[in-house]
């Protein structure tokens, strides 16, 4: 169906946007669905627990004492923009799962927020270099309300499973849905296959 | 914010076909409109739907709007802002007249929805009125079920005729508080303050704030500036949405 005289105001095609997205360009949406905390980063921890071998937890400190690593591409809200040329750095989950050492029984990840925020993820898609705990953007500490001090940053899936915030991850044998997973939006999110909503 | 133990809710369908049945400018910056749409899965307050415009050679482009009418409302009311080199907003506020269709798909959203039965204060700036007027028809089409009292509002905005739906906001009773005039009702003009709020704080209560990234921010820290805890204040922000 197509609507009379509607031309749209299109950017120059790429071949890395997904369906359904537009780019938004400058623009940094903030759309999180709850007060935005204020957190003292000496205070903030970040856990990684359940089916491992070595819970773990790592102050804001020693969290910084392990090598950095920079994330530098776009990134998919569900809402339908994109964002191109975005650069994070934090740590490698690769290393924090790595040092709690998952259990073979070990499936999925559910991340939770201070806010208790959770958001589900199968655990293959945050490792081999596609996921962070992230606290610069664009080279500068990241700003409250995009999940300062430090949030989650899994950019290959919808946006909503880069937990603002973060500040645990509990490997399980099962896939549990978290907050939005239970309000409408599904358990992976893959913005090439368009997994938006419950039914898509 | 609690969470895990609900159902996984249906979800929206797929994109249907919308008949526009009545266009209206609403302010100077949005304009109404209602859509029937045949087959479509009832709405809770508060939910909102996406609107998907096709071009000749098969581009597509798409934005979420809030609604407007209640649930058993038998079109679907959108309000739509222009906003600068909007791609949708502007095509929808100027080229669209009424027979034509639209192709829509929701209604999304499980989190920002109230239609009782708990107390709940629904607080919006500009076009962020959109949802609370859902809930504020709900809540009015059903006094069996919503007592009066139970839903309070406030609506803010720079001027009473940049405020969407304002004299039916008035009319329910809700606070208006504009920051450039002083409001019908005697409150001078300035953004909306804690004083503003208290009053509208109470136990047992859910708190609805929708409006612009930074209005959000705004409210809902004064919120919780007055002891509201943060788990009882849930959140829409409304991004670029063009």
């Amino acid at each position: 169906m197509a609507q009379r005289g509607f031309l749209g105001r299109r950017r120059p095609p790429r071949d890395d946007l997904p369906p359904g997205q537009y780019d938004t360009g400058e623009d940094f949406p903030v759309l999180t669905a709850e007060v935005t905390p204020v957190i003292d980063p000496e205070r903030w921890s970040m856990s990684v627990d359940g089916l491992v071998a070595n819970p773990t937890t790592w102050s804001w400190a020693e969290l910084h004492a392990l090598p950095e690593s920079t994330y530098a591409g776009p990134i998919h809200c569900v809402t339908t923009w994109s964002k191109f040329g975005t650069t994070f750095a934090g740590v490698s989950l690769d290393l924090l799962l790595d040092a709690a050492g998952p259990l073979p029984s070990a499936t999925h990840v559910l991340a939770t927020s201070t806010t208790g925020y959770t958001t589900n993820l199968p655990l293959d898609h945050l490792r081999g270099g596609q996921a962070w705990v992230a606290w610069t953007y664009d080279g500068k500490p990241l700003p409250r309300d995009h999940g300062g001090p430090a949030r989650l940053l899994v950019p290959h899936l919808y946006f909503w499973k880069s937990a603002k915030w973060v500040t645990r991850l509990t490997l399980l044998d099962h896939d549990q849905p978290g907050f939005w997973e239970v309000n409408g939006y599904l358990n992976l999110g893959d913005p090439w296959r368009e997994q938006r909503y419950t039914g898509d | 914010m609690t969470e895990g133990g609900d159902a996984v809710r249906p979800g929206p369908g797929p994109w249907r076909p919308a008949t526009v049945r009545e266009v209206w400018r609403a302010t100077p910056s949005t304009v109404g409109l209602r859509l029937e749409v045949p087959g479509r899965v009832p709405h809770r307050p508060g939910q909102h739907y996406v609107v998907r415009l096709t071009a000749e050679d098969g581009y597509t482009a798409s934005r979420s709007y809030s609604v407007a009418s209640a649930p058993d409302d038998a079109l679907l009311e959108l309000l739509v802002e222009r906003l600068p080199d909007g791609e949708v907003s502007s095509y929808l506020a100027e080229a669209v007249e009424v027979g034509d269709e639209l192709e829509v798909r929701g209604p999304i959203g499980g989190w920002f929805v109230w239609d009782g039965p708990g107390r709940a204060v629904g607080i919006g700036g500009g076009t962020g009125v959109v949802p609370l007027v859902a809930m504020l028809r709900w809540a009015r089409g059903h006094p069996e079920l919503v007592p009066p009292g139970r839903l309070q509002l406030l609506a803010a905005a720079r001027t009473a005729e940049s405020l969407p739906y304002g004299a039916e906001l008035a009319a329910y009773g809700a606070r208006l508080v504009l920051s450039r005039e002083a409001s019908a009702a005697g409150r001078p003009a300035g953004r909306v303050q804690a004083e503003d709020l208290v009053r509208l704080v109470a136990p047992d209560t859910t708190y609805y704030v929708c409006g612009s990234a930074a209005f959000a921010e705004r409210v809902s820290g004064l919120l919780v500036g007055l002891g509201v805890e943060a788990s009882a204040v849930r959140v829409e922000r409304f991004g670029p949405s063009g």
